[in-house]
């Protein structure tokens, strides 16, 4: 179990001050996510999510408590240190997209490899893009795709770098529900192929996908449930997936 | 398209400034070439004594002790004179058949052609002989020939200067003309007909022009002049000079001091241009950080560096400036070729475009790292929340 050990987080503690008032966005925290994990996290509105979200993606940093990211303690890194992490280690996913809206798909996709100066950003990228099904929008801008594919742009850009891990806050918030369960096989085949992914979602249909859910209430864990491992994905995208992940490197640690 | 018309207009001070720069150098360049030219055809290591000195008689007037032909019979006993020739001028009609000019008429002997460097064309220029003798003989300057004689030979030909008549025995070889000056438009006499039958039986000489020997006696050729005519001019120790000795190299100063204060009124019209410039480059800047906060927020999630997004934000006020920069060199360009100064015509040479374009980069950048730096310090989860 140990060396599976991905993520841990002990005692983790976020406090926001709006004027005299003092919120408790995280009240001690304790988490350990393995590697080729599928955890979904859920909570009402104002629960934390997205603040822990913020710290897990390295974007925040914590006020208290430690964050250990593949036996680095990262919880002490600051500026560039953080930015580099973000880079190599973490995908990140939004629930608007974040797309850059003058650049084609292909050049959003390969924004994080050029960050990292790699010479092969654009075969990468193109392959990134194979994976998640759109090796035919490559030239496509922001506004000449739709919400569904907007969205894959942007796991694409996730896991062009082959991070560690992949979190999505609210991914399927902004989609119709067709759509959304386009996407959330999206994550399921990219986890099979080994990636370790986290989604924030209060949507349960989504969280059922998932093979653990953890749910918090005002800044505590409240409940963690076990889901049964769910139904395999869906076959229409088949032909061109497929094709695309086995063209695109695979995490080691897929056992 | 309104980012395009605020580009532009940000871009206005940068587009003036450089073109400041531009005409500044060109014309100041315009300028020292003009000058440089203008004396090199005076000829080399040549003195002008002028009857006035310019220290206690500013206005031209008539002198007190004017200069005579004894004056210029003592200087040329001056060891390292090579040649020296009493100058008389009018400014007169010249006619031949039914064409008509006017120009500058020079009484003068013929070691003037020597010292002022004028080749003969056709003809001969006129000798001591004609000087002695008074005799009515004229050479006259390539344009001068042009106006009244057309593709005529003007050889042989009478001329008449205002009532007078002369004999064409000479045309020079063009120099070009120098601005208010054109010494391929004139008529020269001997000084000893030119004094007695065009000036009235004048005594006084306009000027008196010789040549030294060599550029090292320039100085040792001045100071005894200035004795033998002290001398001559009988003034006692303490009385001011009533001529005044000018060579070359006074007269190079004296257009440098000129220049000078040319260069310093572009220089600051330039330096403040720039600087109005450079704080519309910085404002632009700080109005695209705020409009493209969220984009720098999207960028440091997926790993930009504080550096990776000062870069970008260098390179585009840098961009912004340096298109100005263009614009401006061009229109300075355009400017030095049509403003002429005087005579001074601008001159525009490729390291004064390198030299306005990497003035213009500096700015860009100098003007751009603040804003730059304040994209570079955002904090990316508020930067990825600003709507
Ligand atoms: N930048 C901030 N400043 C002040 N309070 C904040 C900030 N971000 C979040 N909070 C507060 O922290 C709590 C958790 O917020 P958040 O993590 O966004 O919740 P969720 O994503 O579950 O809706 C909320 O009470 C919220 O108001
Ligand atoms: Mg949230």
């Amino acid at each position: 179990m140990s060396q599976r050990k991905l993520l841990e987080i002990t005692n983790l503690t976020k406090r926001y001050r709006i004027g005299d008032a003092d919120v408790l966005a995280l009240d001690a925290v304790n988490l350990i996510i393995s590697r080729g994990e599928m955890l979904a996290i859920t909570g009402p509105s104002g629960s934390g999510k997205s603040t822990l979200m913020n710290i897990l993606g390295c974007l925040d940093t914590v006020d208290s408590g430690s964050y250990r990211l593949a036996g680095d303690d990262v919880s002490k890194l600051a500026g560039d240190q953080l930015a580099a992490i973000r880079n190599q280690r973490i995908g990140f996913v939004f629930q608007n997209f974040n797309l850059l809206p003058r650049l084609s798909a292909l050049e959003n996709v390969e924004l994080p490899l050029l960050y990292a100066s790699r010479h092969d950003a654009k075969a990468m990228a193109r392959a990134a893009l194979t994976t998640v099904g759109l090796a035919d929008r490559t030239h496509h801008e922001p506004n000449q795709l739709s919400g569904g594919q907007r969205q894959r742009v942007a796991i694409a850009r996730a896991l062009v770098t082959d991070p560690a891990i992949i979190l999505a806050d609210e991914p399927t918030g902004n989609l119709d529900s067709h759509v959304g369960r386009d996407i959330m096989d999206l994550f399921h085949r990219l986890n099979l192929a080994g990636s370790t992914i986290i989604i924030v979602t209060h949507d349960h249909e989504v969280a059922r996908h998932c093979g653990r859910e953890i749910q918090l209430r005002d800044g505590r864990i409240v409940a963690e449930v076990q889901h049964a491992p769910q139904h395999q994905p869906s076959t229409t995208k088949e032909a061109t997936t497929a094709a695309g992940l086995r063209n695109f490197p695979v995490s080691s640690s897929v056992s | 398209m309104a980012n395009k018309l605020r580009a532009i207009l940000t871009m206005l001070g940068m587009i003036i400034g450089v073109a400041a720069v531009i005409a500044m150098l060109a014309l100041g360049n315009g300028a020292k070439k003009r000058i440089l030219g203008w004396v090199s055809r005076m000829g080399k290591n040549t003195i002008t004594i002028f009857p006035h000195n310019p220290k206690i008689a500013p206005v031209l007037n008539g002198a007190a002790d004017p200069l005579s032909l004894g004056d210029a019979q003592t200087i040329l006993k001056i060891p390292h004179v090579k040649y020296v020739s009493p100058v008389v001028t009018a400014w007169q009609p010249v006619k031949w058949g039914g064409n008509f000019t006017t120009c500058n008429i020079i009484g003068c002997a013929p070691t003037y052609i020597k010292i002022h460097d004028f080749k003969v064309q056709t003809g001969a220029m006129f000798t001591d002989y004609d000087c002695r003798d008074r005799a009515s003989v004229a050479v006259i300057g390539p344009e001068t020939a042009e106006r009244l004689f057309g593709s005529q030979d003007p050889i042989g030909r009478t001329i008449t200067v205002s009532t007078v008549r002369f004999k064409v025995v000479g045309v020079l070889v063009p120099k070009g003309r120098h601005g208010w000056f054109d010494p391929d438009n004139q008529v020269m006499l001997p000084y000893t007909t030119a004094m007695t039958d065009l000036m009235g039986r004048l005594i006084a000489l306009n000027h008196i022009d010789l040549q030294v020997d060599h550029a090292a006696n320039l100085n040792s050729v001045q100071a005894a002049c200035q004795k033998v005519l002290r001398l001559n001019h009988s003034l006692i120790y303490g009385d001011e000079d009533d001529f005044w000795i000018a060579n070359q190299i006074q007269v190079l100063k004296m257009a440098n001091r000129i220049g000078g204060a040319f260069s310093l009124f572009l220089g600051s019209v330039a330096g403040i241009s720039l600087l109005v410039g450079g704080i519309g480059i910085m404002n632009i800047m700080l109005v695209t950080v705020t409009e493209r906060t969220r984009e720098i927020g999207i960028r440091k999630a997926i790993g930009a560096r504080r550096r990776d997004i000062l870069r970008q934000f260098l390179i585009e006020s840098m961009i912004i400036s340096l298109l100005g920069g263009l614009l401006g060199v061009g229109a300075g360009i355009v400017a030095a070729h049509y403003v002429k100064f005087r005579a001074f015509t601008g001159h525009v040479e490729p390291s004064m475009v390198f030299l306005a374009l990497s003035i213009s980069a500096a700015i860009g950048i100098f003007f751009g790292y603040y804003p730059a730096r304040r994209a570079a310090a955002l904090n990316p989860i508020e930067a990825l929340r600003y709507e």
